[in-house]
């Protein structure tokens, strides 16, 4: 999940009969499935949630462009640098349309960013762990888009209609990135030699984990989960969405002809799902309080990007304005 | 960033369709808000034509109003064509 643990500020889920003439009104559209929009009356729970939310959300995908950047001047050939830059793009691309819906519930997009820039708002603990070898691409296009995908296609139903629309757009892009980093991995397990394919079980071995404490912790460690989903801003629990991930996962696993890093997996037919070992949570609450392995570069970097950039900002506003006279003369 | 404008995006999916609403983008001027908007949400050929206007420039009815501007439609079932019964020998009109 690209947004964990995200605050509701909610104790305790009222019922309708507990609910002011307009929160019952609220409730009831969302009961039957229909979309809030930017416009219509919410209660502001429900906005500063959502604001949380997708901010998070358009954080994650910005700060998910640099563990991918650092491999564009490493790719192995043109088309996969080609590849990888397009992928890159669209990164930026879910970031900026998941901005533009957290705008229309009144936030500002410079104060969002700056609250990423201080440490203050958090985007998904994945974007934390390194990538150290070429594989890695593959296996973050495949494990980090793939996890995200199952999270997101849930989220096309979520109840404010900016959020749901933005969702659709992403979850039709990101196909192409799970593919692209599965296609990775099987050239380097089919067509490479035996350093290249200890590089794919290694990128697997570091990248699994990880990429399950993407959906967030259990179901009954989320405390905000049930009002989150009585606003339907969330669709599915934490652990249905981990377990549909694990069972899609491990035959295109076993097709690349890799091991998975979890001596506890194993099919268990009456459950008809996979049964798997129990995830390391502490590391979880160490990455998201900052204490990840590139926490502080992930911040350091986007805080350079926006500073240095700050004189091609003034420039353009300049530009804008002599354009403007010369056309007002 | 705060000086830019916010616009809001339009675009033409394909010859002989309108204009859609598909979002918005943060730009200096106009033509920056055509160029950033080719960059988001056209880059697999998604349209031909596109449309910027600045976001505070579009006047919207307001949810309140829904039932006067709305509810009046609803009771004139003349205005629709199914409303018209004819014999079957008329065929297909």
């Amino acid at each position: 999940m690209y947004a964990q643990l995200v605050e509701t500020g909610v104790k305790r889920i009222k019922d309708l009969s507990e609910m002011s003439e307009q929160e019952r009104a609220f409730q009831e559209k969302i009961d039957s499935e229909i979309k809030i929009e930017a416009k219509n009356w919410m209660p502001d729970a429900y906005r500063q949630t959502l604001i949380r939310q997708i901010s998070q959300h358009a954080h994650s995908e910005i700060v998910g462009m640099l563990p991918e950047g650092n491999w564009v001047t490493r790719a192995p050939s043109l088309k996969r640098k080609l590849q990888l830059m397009a992928k890159i793009q669209d990164e930026a691309g879910h970031g900026l349309y998941l901005y533009s819906a957290m705008e229309t519930l009144g936030a500002d997009r410079d104060e969002e960013i700056a609250k990423l820039h201080s440490g203050k708002a958090k985007y998904s603990s994945i974007f934390n762990y390194p990538t150290l070898n070429w594989a890695d691409m593959g296996a973050v296009g495949w494990l980090v888009d793939g996890a995200a995908i199952v999270n997101q296609v849930v989220l096309q139903r979520t109840s404010y209609g900016p959020y749901s629309r933005a969702m659709v757009r992403i979850c039709k892009e990101e196909s192409f990135h799970q593919r692209q980093g599965y296609e990775i991995l099987l050239t380097m397990m089919r067509h490479g030699n035996q350093a290249q394919k200890d590089m794919v079980q290694d990128a697997i071995n570091r990248l699994w984990w990880p990429s399950l404490m993407m959906f967030g912790p259990s179901d009954e460690h989320s405390p905000n989960s049930a009002q989150s989903m009585a606003w339907k801003i969330k669709r599915q629990s934490n652990d249905e969405l981990r377990q549909r991930f694990i069972d899609q996962t491990i035959p295109q696993l076993e097709l690349l002809g890799c091991t998975c890093p979890d001596p506890d997996l194993k099919w268990n037919a009456e459950r008809g799902h996979y049964d798997f070992g129990e995830i390391q949570w502490s590391e979880f609450y160490e990455v998201l309080k900052g204490n990840g392995p590139c926490n502080q570069e992930r911040v350091a970097t986007r805080r350079k990007a926006i500073e240095d950039g700050a004189w091609v900002r003034e420039a353009a506003v300049a530009h804008a304005r002599k354009k403007h006279k010369k056309n007002a003369a | 960033m705060s000086e830019w404008t916010l616009f809001e995006v339009f675009v033409r999916s394909k010859h002989g369709l309108n204009h859609k609403h598909v979002g918005s983008v943060h730009a200096a001027d106009t033509t920056m808000a055509i160029e950033n908007a080719r960059e988001l949400y056209t880059r697999r050929s998604e349209g031909v034509s596109l449309w910027v206007v600045p976001s505070a420039l579009i006047t919207a009815s307001s949810p309140d109003e829904k039932a006067p501007l709305f509810d009046p439609s609803d009771d004139k079932v003349y205005r629709h064509a199914s409303f018209y019964e004819l014999p079957a020998e008329v065929g297909h009109m």
